[in-house]
């Protein structure tokens, strides 16, 4: 489990994250929603260690995670796994090297083994047999799903995405949210998914967080996401500018 | 008037706060490197690929550069020799300009340009691109893994150019002294061993290990405080090839003091 209280992050002034408060239980899968802007990505990196806050607690499994020594922080990384926004592969390495990657630094796997848990995890989201190629020559989907290969080759305990559907077609957004979800029934990993992709957070969250000007202004099943009239929410869900322009008018 | 030296004043304290804290940052990086050297060199694969890059890839140009720094230095030689030394010391002038300086210094200055241009440009696109943000949230020590082998490679590959650049700017000088000033090989051969000492070729590789360091660093400490997207990339290449070469030749300067005036003194 993952508990948030009172995270607060400035960042050129101004303050992303305001007091976040947020808990994601053991083995669900959290949707983090909000506009471009409001500091989703920078929640991520703080639950990582990507970032400090300038206030507030993270907890994983109850262990406090802000400040943490070098060494420490690393043995709670190892327990994460992350999917960035463009996939961030390393371009100088093939697909099997950056897959095999944090097995190679992190455990005592022989070459065969590691060779073998490379093409399961790419068979896993669809890329058998793409060990050699380079992340320059796939397409976004496919780092993408590289990318999600890298991150649960370890077998994570916790899963990160931050925007895994953006600058995708709607067929291969579609295959990212089936791989998540199927990740998390086969795994059963406690997930973060960052998102503006409402398709995407309905069909991968068990739970829905919006984030509007550094807190979380609302959450619920997306059930309960659907029904709701609070103005900002439906304002999200539906796509809709009209507050927007309110602002741009005055 | 008043506003205005307070506006100055303010200005000048920034820019030194901003200097200090550049130099307390680059002095971090190369502490984090020091500390991780061990784990680092672990992994030696990553510093022969480095050495192939910053070395290999750079020797066409250090050959080009050095044949004709050589061809260059008997032209004048022979120039300034005229009616006051005789010419077959030109030898001897070549060897000990490009061993202890011309060797080291012009090397480091085309490597500085070449590899710190492209550690910078390879660091800054993976940092905007979240490459070096995936390797932390990996448990992978960035500095270790990047930054070590670029410096160790750099640190043992440019007194290998400079060793390179000295032979081929004494055959550049050999040639245009037997073709165009017309002394024979024996005459220029006598020379060069005339007034060789090993002081003064351990001096250039000396200076050469400094140099390699220095360019190593700056390329990743650029590369890694990368913003922004290209325009942020082509800012960090910049920076690193300027402050390559700078500190270069502050460096050559530093140490020509220290070898020369205290270490090689007798």
């Amino acid at each position: 489990m993952i508990t948030i209280r009172g995270l607060r992050k400035k960042l050129s002034g101004r303050w992303v994250l305001d007091g976040v408060d947020l808990d994601i239980p053991a083995g669900r899968t959290v949707v983090v929603m909000g506009r471009s802007g409001t500091g989703k990505s920078v929640l991520l990196k703080n639950i990582i260690g990507l970032m400090s806050p300038d206030a507030g607690r993270i907890e994983v499994d109850g262990q406090p995670v802000v400040g943490l020594p070098e060494r420490e922080l690393n043995d709670v990384r190892k327990r994460f796994g992350m999917v960035f926004q463009g996939a961030a592969l390393f371009d100088s390495l093939t697909v099997g090297e950056n897959v095999a990657l944090p097995l190679r630094e992190h455990t005592t796997l022989s070459r065969e083994a590691i060779r073998s848990r490379v093409a399961e995890r790419l068979e896993w989201v669809g890329l058998a047999g793409v060990e050699g190629m380079k992340p320059a020559s796939l397409s976004g989907g496919m780092r993408k799903r590289v990318g999600l290969a890298r991150a649960i080759a370890m077998d994570p305990a916790y899963m990160l995405y931050d925007e895994p559907t953006t600058g995708l077609d709607p067929i291969m957004a579609d295959v990212i949210n089936r791989l998540i979800r199927s990740l998390q029934q086969r795994i059963g990993v406690t997930s973060i998914v960052v998102t503006h992709d409402m398709a995407s957070a309905f069909h991968v969250g068990d739970e829905l967080a919006m984030l509007h000007e550094g807190r979380i202004v609302f959450t619920g099943t997306p059930g309960e996401v659907r029904a709701t009239q609070e103005p900002l929410v439906r304002q999200f869900i539906e796509g809709t500018s009209e507050a927007v322009e309110g602002q741009l008018g005055e | 008037m008043t506003a205005l030296t307070l506006r100055g004043y303010e200005f000048l304290r920034r820019r030194a706060l901003d200097a200090i804290a550049e130099v307390g940052r680059v002095a971090l990086l190369m502490l984090e490197t020091f500390r991780t050297l061990g784990r680092g060199l672990r992994a030696f694969r990553l510093v022969v690929d480095q050495m192939h890059t910053i070395g290999v890839q750079s020797l066409m140009l250090v050959v080009i550069v050095s044949l004709f720094t050589g061809a260059v230095a008997a032209v004048q030689a022979a120039y300034q020799f005229s009616n006051v030394v005789p010419l077959k010391y030109i030898g001897s002038v070549i060897l000990r300009s490009v061993i202890i300086e011309l060797g080291p210094v012009l090397t480091a200055l085309i490597v500085g340009g070449r590899v710190g241009a492209s550690i910078a440009a390879e660091l800054g696109s993976m940092r905007v691109t979240e490459q070096i943000d995936a390797l932390e949230a990996m448990a992978i020590n960035p500095v270790r893994y990047l930054v070590v082998p670029r410096v160790v490679a750099a640190v043992i590959m440019l007194p290998v150019l400079t060793v390179m650049a000295n032979a081929i700017a004494i055959t550049g000088g050999w040639m245009v002294s037997i073709t165009s000033i017309g002394i024979s090989s024996h005459t220029y051969i006598t020379g060069l061993k005339q007034f060789f000492y090993m002081k003064d070729l351990w001096s250039g590789l000396i200076k050469s290990v400094f140099f390699g360091a220095i360019i190593g660093w700056m390329g990743c400490y650029h590369g890694f405080r990368t913003e922004g997207g290209a325009e942020g990339v082509g800012v960090a290449t910049t920076r690193a090839v300027v402050a390559s070469c700078v500190q270069v030749l502050i460096i050559d300067y530093v140490l020509a003091n220290v070898l020369f005036r205290f270490i090689f003194a007798s």
